[in-house]
Order: structure tokens, then sequence, then C-alpha cells
């Protein structure tokens, strides 16, 4: 019994620690898509600026100068894809894959000449990362069955970028749906017409919410490299870019259901590391192959049948111009 | 012409004790070649109503576009309140006092009627505030000018004439004391129209100046107090609405004599050729978007469907032409019968002698990327005389495009021109002509003159006539009450999917009609027709 309730908040924890980029990722695909620029390239923004926030860390000794890293080559890249989607006319999904894959390649490269470790970023030192903080009492009430240890493992132990992910929820639904910026945000992703009637610079709004996106990815990708590990190493986002996008639409461009859809992929990931290697009666030992694609199975099938029809914003992916 | 510079020479603001509320003076504007509007002056007295008349492409819309900031002119100055004003976008216009209520809404369908008007006029970086700011401003504004509409209600969810309440409640919020209205009535019932009018009414009563674009004369006749007629980017002409009529207004917008009846013989009905029996079609959410409709047309007669768009026109046309396939009930077609079981695609029902120009030409007549010659077999192009064994006979599609172009009189006569490229009006007589070279037997026409230009549809309402004489069954269906009217044989109105009344085309008045269309006849009628059904 008792092990099974360690088993669960062991559990309970990791997906805590899973979701994070996740849900630091779709808040920022949200910002985005609300004004109508497909983004596809969260996944290889966050991969640029965990390397650069690894490597900017590592040589500055420094975790917060490394998140700053971090966050300036995301929003570099961000307006990247700006200037290609919005500026230019071009295709969203184009200019994102494009992204994607310089990224992928060109980390790996810069990786090996700057850093001679393979592609890898030397391990960082403690004090050049972002570490767990724990929580007051966490010690003294662990002693307290189910609700002891679920505090100081699940609630309290997380590093600040964890906690700041999910005050960034909070803070994305009081923007979007309580503030000026947040009603134009999703005014320009529904009809972008009528914000330039209404006297407001669509390019301009545009731009403003590919820049928030930036910011979040890269605080997403410093997470990875500075925060959950010690060092970047190459393709470390595995998809998690892709997943979160995926996790977005689940929740219909909603900030609070798309993190719960975080939560809930981050919760099957969690699952599958604990299940490897587990023999279960009349199957046999699960092949770790299997657990591995449990996540993205659930995801087809969930996108398939369970969260009904998801309407995105009427004006994403088509580029504004004005008509004659 | 002289006329015209009298009229300007009066109400210049150097010679009036208030200045002219807009005065534009000389505003050409070139798009490539294409000169838009060419050396135009227009000036408008405060607190008057003056409309705005032109065929398609005389210029209309880019003077007003360049009047609320979308385009800035090449030449030329505007005087607001006989200010020089600079505006180069919609802020400026704004600032300027000018709002604008465009022909298709720029509202945001899923926000609430609030939100809508707030948008971009919001008093602070926080809704909160916004929003009780605005919800009293709005209720002062409903009450000063009879305008009311229900603030919390979602957009999309709102009638048409209610949605265009919103975007004029939208420009009187940013202070607008001018109002430019783009074809306001295109979607309107007559008794929305009505309510329209007496809104435009009473903001003229209190001051506010409106500029009405239309083609609708009626319209410039019933509500403006002057008229200036547009014609290739010129005025050619500023008339006192009192001093003219329709003909006349006509005439300068075409620069000829049109007639607006149309001369046609009384009808000679023969064999019946559609006959229509309780035809039903269920949509994916099991509502029945046509309900149980009956009626049969006969070879040498045109029967026009009247009604608000949205009743059910669409789907008896896409039912009938084989788009849609039928839930319930059955249609004989030339001896054929159609029903669930026995359903036929689009194909096979040309091949039983029904041609169809669908509403929307750009969405099903033809295909705009490829060029006039490719749309123009569209629907015939498994012919034998296009193909050859493998490959397509480009000459043989050029020539028989060429022949279209030659007896419909479609201009440029360029068949490897992209359809997009020809105007509205030439797509449309393209399309009619490929339609009706085999002399079908049963037309199906939806829309026949949207958005196409008065000579156009002139020469278009001849052609459908005389299709009749030689002996084809037409039905014609379109939201434009006077073209049902001068062209239909008999009526019938629909409303909800249902066929609500029937009059022949001889009888038919206007009132009666919209009435029909709006499902609000007296009693005693309604019960007989739903007696019928």
């Amino acid at each position: 019994m008792e092990d099974l309730i360690n088993i669960a908040i062991s559990t309970l924890a990791g997906t805590v620690r899973v979701s994070t980029p996740l849900i630091l990722c779709a808040m920022a695909g949200l910002f985005s898509e609300r004004s109508g620029i497909i983004d596809i390239s969260l996944e290889g923004k966050m991969l640029a600026a965990a390397f650069v926030a690894a490597g900017v860390a590592y040589v500055t000794g420094s975790a917060w100068v490394g998140l700053g890293g971090g966050i300036l080559i995301a929003v570099g890249l961000s307006l990247l894809h700006g200037f290609a989607c919005i500026t230019h006319n071009g295709n969203h999904v184009v200019s994102g894959v494009a992204i994607n894959i310089l990224v992928s390649g060109l980390t790996v490269v810069l990786g090996v000449v700057w850093f001679h470790q393979g592609g890898q970023t030397p391990t960082l030192p403690q004090e050049a990362r972002f570490l767990p903080i724990h929580f007051p009492l966490a010690e003294t009430l662990s002693e307290i069955p189910v609700i002891g240890p679920f505090y100081a493992k699940v609630i309290s132990g997380h590093n600040l970028l964890v906690y700041l992910a999910f005050a960034l929820v909070a803070v994305t639904s009081w923007v979007v749906y309580k503030t000026r910026f947040g009603l134009r945000l999703r005014a320009v992703g529904e009809n972008p017409n009528a914000v330039d009637t209404a006297g407001i610079s669509v390019t301009f709004l545009r731009y403003r919410a590919v820049m928030i996106c930036g910011i979040l990815t890269g605080i997403a990708g410093t997470y990875l490299s500075v925060a959950q590990n010690a060092s970047f190493v190459r393709e470390m986002s595995a998809g998690q870019g892709y997943i979160a996008l995926a996790a977005m639409i689940f929740g219909k461009w909603r900030p609070v259901p798309a993190m719960l859809a975080c939560l809930m992929f981050g919760f099957l990931d969690a699952v599958s590391i604990r299940l490897q290697g587990v023999v279960l009666p009349g199957i046999g030992e699960v092949p770790v192959q299997f657990i591995q694609a449990l996540p993205y199975i659930l995801t087809v099938v969930l996108l398939a049948g369970f969260i009904g029809k998801a309407i995105a914003p009427k004006a994403i992916g088509v580029p504004y111009v004005k008509e004659r | 012409m002289a006329n015209t510079e009298t009229l300007v020479e009066m109400v210049q603001p150097e010679s009036e004790s208030s200045p002219a509320a807009i005065n534009l003076r000389g505003i050409s504007k070139a798009f490539g070649p294409v000169q838009a509007n060419d050396d135009v002056n227009l000036s408008v007295p405060k607190g008057t109503i003056h409309g705005i008349v032109g065929e398609n492409g005389a210029g209309k819309s880019t003077l007003m576009s360049i009047l609320y900031g979308f385009y800035e002119a090449d030449r030329g100055d505007i005087y607001i309140s006989g200010k020089k004003t600079k505006i180069k976008n919609s802020t400026d216009a704004i600032k300027a006092g000018i709002g604008m209520v465009h022909q298709h809404f720029m509202l945001v369908d899923n926000f609430t009627v609030l939100e809508n008007i707030m948008l971009g006029a919001e008093s602070g970086a926080m809704l909160s505030g916004s929003i009780a700011a605005a919800r009293t401003e709005l209720e002062r504004l409903e009450r000063e000018y009879g305008l009311f509409v229900n603030l919390d209600a979602i957009t999309e969810e709102l009638p048409v004439g209610e949605q265009q309440r919103v975007e004029i409640l939208k420009a009187l919020y940013r202070g607008a004391e001018i109002l430019i209205l783009d074809e306001p009535t295109g979607v309107l019932t007559p008794q929305e129209t009505d309510q329209l009018f007496k809104i435009l009414d009473s903001l003229r009563s209190q001051g506010v100046t409106v500029i009405l674009i239309t083609h609708k004369l009626r319209e410039i006749m019933a509500i403006t107090n002057n008229v200036s007629i547009m014609r290739q980017g010129k005025i050619v002409a500023d008339r006192k609405t009192s001093e003219t009529n329709r003909e006349e207004l006509a005439e300068l917008m075409v620069g000829r004599k049109v007639r607006i009846e149309i001369d046609k013989d009384d009808p000679n009905p023969q064999a019946m050729l559609l006959d229509v029996d309780n035809l039903t079609v269920t949509d994916s959410q099991g509502i029945d978007r046509l309900d149980h409709v009956s009626f049969g047309i006969r070879a040498g007669e045109i029967v026009g469907i009247a009604g608000v768009s949205g009743n059910g026109q669409s789907e008896l046309l896409e039912a009938l032409s084989g788009i849609q396939p039928v839930s319930e009930g059955s249609f004989v077609l030339n001896g054929v019968t159609v029903n669930a079981n026995n359903p036929k695609d689009a194909a096979e029902i040309r091949d039983l002698g029904c041609a169809h120009v669908p509403e929307d030409r750009l969405r099903l007549g033809l295909v705009k990327t490829f060029n006039a010659a490719e749309s123009s077999i569209l629907g015939y192009h498994l012919d034998p005389a296009y193909n050859g064994r493998i490959l397509t006979k480009p000459d043989a599609i050029r020539n028989h495009c060429a022949d279209l172009m030659e007896s419909f009189d479609v201009r440029p006569r360029d068949p490897s021109l992209k359809s997009a490229n020809f105007s509205g009006g030439n797509q449309q007589k393209l399309i009619l002509a490929r339609e009706m070279k085999d002399k079908p037997s049963v037309l199906l026409v939806g829309q026949p003159t949207r958005g196409v230009d008065i000579g156009a549809i002139e020469f278009i309402h001849k052609q459908i006539v005389a299709m009749r004489d030689e002996g084809s069954a037409i039905l014609l269906v379109s939201v434009e009450l006077d073209e049902v009217m001068s062209l239909a044989d008999r009526i019938l109105v629909m409303f909800e999917g249902r066929i609500v009344g029937e009059v022949s085309g001889k009888d038919a008045d206007e009132k009666t009609l919209g009435l029909m269309m709006a499902n609000a006849l007296p009693r005693n009628n309604k019960q007989k027709q739903e007696g019928q059904a």
C-alpha cells in the first residue's frame, strides 16, 4: 500500500516536471495562433533556446544570463517567422518547418565546433542551474501520510521555472480575456479586416504576439537544458513542441484547458517511464517501445474522436492583404 | 455637364455660410494602368443624405476607400468641414469623424456586440472599465437614435439587419459625424431596408451626414437629398434628388438609355418538364433545410423563387442539380424520377437535359485560376469534341470558348485570359453562355445578376426570356425582388425551407412579397398556405 502511494506520488511529481515545457510552449503557441499565425516552429525555437541557454549559462556561470540568452534567440527566431509570415505573407507552415530544420542542424554543428563534445554542451555546475526550491515545513510534514509526501514532492521541490510556467497560465488567461491587448489579439485571429478598419495595425499586433510566443518558448528551452537537465543534448526537445501544439488544439486555443491537456500528456509520459520493465500478468513484459509510443497513440485516438470539433481562429494561416 | 459645375460652385465652402461636411477636389487614383478615379470633385452639405450611384467598376468604392483611408489618392485634396485633412489610414479617418459601414461587415463573428463596438476604441488597457464606459455611452446612443441592439448577444447569431445596426453603432460610438454606407441594402429584406432608412432619416435629423453607395435607384429616390452619378472613374453628373428620376439616373449611369422594365410576351406553358413532389433535404444536424417542397415548371415558363437568402433556395438548386442528395420526396425531370433510392449526380442530371447556373459563380461556376477556355468547358469536359485519346484538344476548346464569347458578348474576347481577371458581369455571361449553349430543356439559374453591372443585367435578362420563348422550363432563384418580379411568370416565396406563397408575375407587388418573405402575412392567407403544404 505504501509502495503504491509512493509510486503515485513520484509519478505525479514526474508529471509536473515533464509538463512544464509543454505548458510554456502551449501558452506560446496560443499567443501566436490567437493572432492568426500558425506556429509549428515551437519545437525549433525551444531547441535553439535550450542550446543557447546551456551554452551561455556554462560560459557565464549564471542560470539567469542563460535564461536571457535562451529568450533572445527564441524571440529572434520568432521575428524571423514573423518577417516571413506577417511582412511577406509567406506560408506559415513552410516557414515554421524551415526554422525547425535549421535549428536541428545548426545546434549540433555549432555545438561540435564550440564545445567539442559531440554536439553536447558541457555539464553545468550546480550554481549555473535553476535548482529545486524546497518549501518551508516540507521535511517536517512529510511524516504525515499521503498529504505530507504530496506536499513535499508534488507541490514543493521543483525549480523556479516550473512555478513560473503555472503562474504564466493564469497570466495568459488574464491577458487574453481581461485586457485590451487580449481583445484585439482575439479579434485579429478571427477577422483582421475588423481590426484594420477599427484603426489598429494588424502587422504590429501580430508582431507583438509572435514576440510573446518567442519569450515563452525561450523559457521552455532554458528549462530543458538549464533546469531539468544540466546540459544541452542534441534533439533534446524530442517532439515536445509538437505535443504542446496538439495540447493547445485539445484545449481549443484556451489557456486553462490547454494546460490540462499538457498535464495529461505529461502524466502519460511519466507513467510510461514508470511502466518500463513491468511484467503484466498474461502479457509478459511490456515492450519499452510500445510504452514510449503510448502518448502519441493516445494523441491520435483522442484527436480523432474524443475532444469534439476544434474550431480554430478563423483567420489562422491566412496572410492579411488589404483587398481592393 | 454645365449643370454639374454650377452645383459644385454652389456648395464651395467659400460661398456657403457653413462649409460642406465633405469636399473632395480633384481626387485621382490609378491601379496600374486602370484609372479608378479621375479628377473627382464631390461636395456633400452637412446633415444631408448623398447618394452615389454607378455601375460596377465605376470607382465608387475606390473613392470611398480613399475617404476612409484604405488607399491614398495619387492627387487631390480632402476637406472635412472646410478644413484640409490628410487621411492616410483608418485611424485618421476615424479622427476626422468619418465612419464606414462596409458591404461585408467588419465584425468579429464570435464576439459579443459590445466587444465588437469597443474594439479599437477601448477606454483603457483593462477591459472591465472599458466595458462599463461603453455600455453607458451605447445606451445613450441607442436612445438618441432609436437604434436598439442587444449588446450582449453573440454577433453571428444576430440577423443581418441587426449586424448592420451594430456597424452603425460602431461608427457612432467613435464619434462619427459622417457615415458612409457601401451597398447597405443588398442583404436586407424590404422591411429591414425600411427600418434602415428610418434610422438614416433620424441620423440626418440629428445632423449626421450620410453617403449612400448603391446601385438601386429606387433607394436613391426614396431617401437621398442629392445624388452623384459615377461612370468610368469620373463623376458625370450631380442632381438634386427631387429634380431627377430613375430613368434619367439609369441613363446617366450607363451613358445610354436602358429599359428597367423587361419586354416579354405572355407565357405559353406546354408540357411539364420538371415536377417536384415533397422534395426534402435534411442537413447533417437533422434540420430540414428544404421542407416538403412541391411545384412544377412547364416548358415555356419562368418560375421565380423569392426569399431572403438562406431560406432553402440554395438547397433547392443544389438538390435539383444533383449536388445535394435528396433526403425525402422526389422530382421528375424530363420523365425520369429522382429520389433517395434513385439518386443522380450532377453529371447525370446534366445528361438529362438540365443545365445549372450556380448562385456562387466563383465557388461553383468556374475555377478562378483556370483560363476562360478551360472554364468554358467545365461540366462538359468529357465531351469527345474536346478530348483526344489521351490529351485534350486545346484548339477545339479555345474555338468553343471564342464562340461562346462572341455569342454572349464576353469582354475581353480572350480565351487565354484567367477567369479571375474578367469582371463579374463577364464571368457570369461566360457561364450563362456555357450552360445555354446546348439548349437545355430545363435551366436552373441562381442569382444571375449578382454583382453584375446594369448593361450586362439587361443582356442576361433578355437571354433568359429568349430561352423561355424557345420552350425551356426555367427556375430562377434571386434575392433581387425587382429581378424576380420582372422576369418570372409565376413567383414562389420561400421561408425556412418551405414554399409559403405563390403569386403570378403580373400581380406581384413588392409589399405582399416582402411580407411573404418575412412570413408575416395576415392570418387567413397564412392558414391557406399551410393547408397546401
